[in-house]
């Protein structure tokens, strides 16, 4: 009887689709996160809000239209940041506001396509057609292979971009890369919970992960499966319960982190205590 | 005659309008232990970025004999431990982790050596070229004393543990230099006299020339084979006996180290 959601088309493009999303988004999020860029996923969303609604305004396909403002506007404001040195939450701030407002004066202009924007605004993951999940996972395997790929360097200059830089690393080629990577996801993930949403995606499950995982390569499978986790379970619970989707795959990736963040209070990963007690002893060199 | 591991010639630095370096000139040969002295704010660490470059300067630099391109590409050879590596506390990195970044393939590794082999370098590998990333990891790790920290996260050590690691890092990809800046300020005396030992015991088995800052007078003195001392212009450059039985220059260099400490420091 449970099982009887996934014989449905809708909620199996849904499901499918929702997996492909969680994934970039927690892969792509957590050097967001580090980078201290958590905020940066929202003020794309925003920009490409208005790529939205030029694409609507002109007829053009407005993913499409999405894509090509955000990626300028995010190596712009990469850019930007080198030569004048503004600081990256204020640059967010730039971002965000001209996004939203170059959205809102082209919907006061027009005034035909309000239903559309609602849905890019909170997400529509169940309307997904069949071109759609093609795309969207076609792209977001694009986004994980050039990941996987660039993943050592990725690191690298995420950890320490001096150090890399010295080690030869093409620091400003991997940033603008990385840049546009960011975007790519973004705009691929708004579908599924709207461009207001879409940093709850990037952030929570990595700063779940964060206090959980060790290493690299553990942080991420835990932050990608928290993520897959939350996404499935939301579309689920969603329909069973006749919620909105998106509202309700970012309260159960809250919930996931205060579970997480209880559990370290508890003392269930709190490694750290043990390891200030035993640094305290062996401070031998 | 011994290989000039790194030459600096003519080189001034302006660091926000302000001369912080003026025509400073020397050289390292292969070997050196070189001891580089001065007060807070004297310009070592802006030298030391000068080499590395990440930081503009006039004048020539010259490393491993060579200058441009091949210059950048031999980079990778130094090794640098800076005064304090920042990073975010919560990484989710382990100190092999950290160690594994920006590590050459071994292929990239034998091209570079052949480089500086024809410019008549040599130096005792740490590792054996047949060793793989996770052999090369570990030997570095012992060398520093941190065989058993290697999958702690690099923010839950001390600080004295994560210098360790750091210099760990800069080991392991065989560097012909090593470029330390103040690497174990603020850290309690043993772990200091363990960390002079290392020095002593790479710069003599495997032949890795060393530049090293440091405000341990006595440590220079024991370990260095050579001095520099700098403050803003280079007071001093050559052999350590030389510095140390000459009063005129200590007296400079502590009433230099002084004004500095009196008035706020320009950068």
């Amino acid at each position: 009887m449970v099982l009887d959601i996934f014989t449905y088309g809708f909620m199996q493009r849904a499901l499918i689709t929702g997996i492909a999303i969680a994934v970039i988004c927690s892969l792509v999020g957590l050097f967001l996160v580090l980078r201290r860029y958590s905020l940066f996923g929202d003020a794309l969303a925003h920009m490409a809000f208005g790529g939205i609604a030029v694409g609507l305004f002109l007829n053009v396909y407005p993913l499409w239209s999405a894509f090509v403002v955000s990626i300028l506007s995010a190596l712009g404001i990469t850019k930007l940041r080198k030569t004048t040195k503004i600081s990256g939450d204020a640059a967010v701030a730039v971002l965000l506001s001209s996004g939203l407002a170059v959205g809102v004066l082209l919907v006061s202009a027009s005034k035909g396509f309000t239903v559309d924007l609602f849905s890019f605004l909170f997400g529509s993951i169940l309307l997904t057609s069949m071109e759609d999940t093609l795309l969207i996972t076609g792209i977001s395997a694009g986004i994980v292979a050039t990941v996987i790929m660039l993943r050592k360097q990725l690191l690298y200059i995420t950890f320490d971009e001096e150090q890399a830089k010295v080690s030869g690393l093409p620091i400003d080629k991997l940033n603008y890369v990385f840049m546009i990577l960011a975007s790519v996801t973004v705009i691929t993930s708004m579908r599924l919970v709207g461009i207001l949403l879409i940093s709850a995606l990037i952030v929570l499950p990595n700063v779940t992960s964060m206090m959980i995982g060790k290493g690299f390569k553990k942080t991420v499978i835990i932050s990608i499966s928290l993520s897959v986790a939350a996404v499935v379970s939301g579309i689920i619970i969603s329909y069973y319960l006749n919620l909105a989707p998106s509202g309700t795959i970012v309260m159960v990736s809250v919930s996931m982190f205060l579970g997480t963040l209880l559990a370290r209070s508890m003392g269930l990963f709190s490694s750290k205590t043990i390891h200030q007690e035993n640094n305290s002893i062996q401070r031998s060199y | 005659m011994p290989m000039n591991i790194l030459e600096v010639q003519d080189v001034s630095i302006r660091y926000n309008g302000t001369l912080a370096l003026d025509k400073i000139n020397f050289s390292v040969e292969q070997g050196d232990l070189l001891g580089i002295v001065g007060p807070n704010g004297a310009g070592k660490t802006t030298l030391f970025r000068a080499i590395l470059g990440l930081q503009n300067y006039q004048g020539k630099i010259k490393l491993f004999g060579y200058e441009g391109n091949q210059y950048t590409q031999l980079l990778p050879m130094v090794g640098y431990v800076p005064q304090k590596v920042n990073f975010e506390p919560n990484f989710p990195a382990t100190v092999s982790d950290v160690l594994s970044m920006g590590m050459l393939p071994e292929k990239e590794l034998v091209r570079i050596t052949r480089l500086l082999q024809d410019q008549g370098c040599y130096w005792n590998r740490i590792c054996k070229p047949s060793s793989k990333y996770t052999e090369k990891i570990n030997e570095a790790l012992k060398i520093v004393g941190l065989e058993s920290f290697k999958d702690r996260r690099i923010g839950e050590i001390s600080g004295g543990e994560q210098q360790r690691a750091f210099i760990a890092k800069a080991l392991v990809n065989e560097p012909l230099l090593l470029i330390l800046d103040e690497p174990v300020t603020g850290v309690d005396v043993e772990v200091q006299n363990r960390f002079y030992a290392l020095l002593r015991r790479i710069n003599k088995e495997n032949k890795i020339t060393i530049v090293w800052a440091s405000h341990d007078l006595s440590a220079i003195s024991q370990l260095a084979n050579k001095v520099a001392c700098i403050n803003r212009n280079l007071f001093f450059h050559g052999e350590k006996n030389e510095f140390f039985t000459n009063r005129d220059l200590l007296k400079t260099y502590a009433e230099s180290a002084m004004q500095l400490h009196m008035h706020d420091h320009d950068m």
